[in-house]
């Protein structure tokens, strides 16, 4: 790992007037993204500012909605009374225990992994952004893949998910990374159908208009298996075809159908 | 560099530290305790599994100096005397061959029995299997490793 300089922010402005006067900084949160990119010389930020001590962790309800400290842990999320249960076990089963421990809900969004489980909760649930600058609605804040609509010194300080009537996470990991090889999010609120793709699409998660309109018309699994899933812009790598992905989208979205 | 100051296996210790140190670093090479191990280096394996303030973490991916402040248990801190109980079910049950992973086995293996504990929840040999999900071992096949933590949460 290349040299860089240590420093602790004490809020979430702090972090970013420090980030700002850094030649080259990053936020560290959990560190179980960046450390790994850090040790693969892939990055090599000038300074680190450590969000640990910016008091923005923490969980709770405000009125239907959930609201999600930044610094909160996955394993946090996993256990907490105050998440309903479609998203405390998509936050259980994020990597491993250890991994859980350390890795945060705001760094799994700043990173937007192609393959990571949040994005899909936040936009099948409709959840908001807040950052120490402004709201940002799901829809407009996943750009692409490890793209987002985050500014250079933007904090994320929370993230608000309103209750979903009923929501499933169905995921198939990868037999090594545990990443998702495919995840799919269903859910359904106030007459509303989303059906969120992570893990398939080279552009990063998605909505899939197809599943949404079937389920909307009726939410059983047959309903889902009937719509014809395009490989077309699903990744294809050594993991898998994107005719298989697309595969592994019918079938995901099945089990969560049957799940939720 | 900066000064950290954190307790290990129930030391106190201050020390300078270069910012870029991982905290299996620190563990290893400035405090000598050997036991606990390096597998992979890339977050994957779990060798490398430490407790800090209670909890199982990678320490091949932490910085030593985000343990500022913090209490730290490694495999040399479990022993009270005698064999903590989960040492013991290993040596019992045959849970381990050369003995590379085992440590952070060991460490990961306290730390979920403690959590199905506080949780109240049944640590059955399907959750052990899935909560080993983030430790590999090469030798063993994992059978008698899943034997040796069902033992122990028995007796611990
Ligand atoms: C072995 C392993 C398995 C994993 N498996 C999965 C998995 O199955 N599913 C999954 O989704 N993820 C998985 N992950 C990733 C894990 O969830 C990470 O914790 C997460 O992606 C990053 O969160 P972090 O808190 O560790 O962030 P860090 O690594 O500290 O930071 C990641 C990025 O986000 C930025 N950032 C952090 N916090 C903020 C903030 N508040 N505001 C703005 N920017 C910020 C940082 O500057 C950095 O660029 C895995 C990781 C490992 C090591
Ligand atoms: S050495 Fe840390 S996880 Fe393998
Ligand atoms: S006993 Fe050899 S790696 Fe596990």
């Amino acid at each position: 790992m290349y040299e860089t300089t240590f420093h602790k922010a004490s809020s979430a402005d702090d972090a970013a007037s420090k980030l700002g006067a850094a030649e080259e900084g990053k936020l560290l949160a959990g560190g179980q993204t960046l450390i790994p990119t850090m040790k693969a010389r892939f990055a090599s930020p000038s300074d680190l500012i450590s969000l640990k001590d910016a008091s923005i962790s923490g969980i709770c309800r405000d009125g239907d909605s959930v609201v999600i400290g930044a610094m909160t842990t996955h394993a946090e999320v996993a256990s907490s009374v105050d998440v309903p249960a479609y998203l405390a076990a998509l936050a259980g089963g994020i990597g491993d225990p250890a991994v859980r421990h350390r890795g945060t809900i705001g760094g799994s969004i700043a990173n937007n992994d192609p393959a990571a489980d949040y994005p899909s909760a936040c936009l099948a649930l409709g959840a908001t952004i807040r950052t120490n600058q402004r709201e940002i609605a799901a829809a407009d804040y996943f750009e692409g893949m490890f793209e987002t609509a985050l500014e250079e010194d933007e904090v994320i300080i929370s993230v608000v998910f309103p209750d979903a009537d009923k929501a499933a996470y169905a995921k198939f990991p990868n037999p090594a990374s545990r990443y998702a090889m495919v995840g799919v999010f269903v859910a359904q609120s106030g007459g509303e159908t989303r059906v969120a793709v992570t893990g398939a699409g080279e552009d990063g998660v998605f909505r899939h208009e197809g599943l949404e309109a079937a389920l909307a018309d009726s939410f059983t699994e047959n309903s889902a298996a009937s719509v014809a899933v395009s490989a077309d812009g699903l990744l294809s790598d050594i993991h898998g075809s994107s005719e298989y992905r697309a595969a592994l989208i019918t079938a995901m979205a099945k089990r969560a159908v049957a799940a939720a | 560099m900066s000064k950290i100051s954190l307790t290990v296996n129930g030391r106190s210790i201050s020390k300078e530290v270069s910012d870029n140190t991982l905290l299996v670093e620190f563990i290893r090479e400035n405090l000598r305790l050997t036991g606990t191990h390096v597998g992979c280096d890339t977050s994957q394996c779990g060798a490398c599994t430490v407790h800090v303030d209670g909890k199982s973490i990678k320490s091949c991916t932490m910085l030593a100096v985000e343990a500022d402040g913090s209490q730290i248990t490694t495999i040399e801190g479990i022993a009270n005397g005698e064999l903590h109980p989960m040492q013991q079910a290993f040596n019992d049950n045959h849970g381990l061959q050369c003995g590379f992973c085992t440590p952070g086995m060991i460490m990961a293996g306290i730390d979920m029995v403690n959590r199905y504990k506080a949780s109240n929840k049944p640590l059955d040999e399907a959750a052990i299997r899935g909560e080993l999900e983030g430790n590999i071992c090469r030798c063993t096949g994992y059978h008698n490793i899943v034997r040796s933590i069902a033992d122990a949460s028995t007796k611990m």
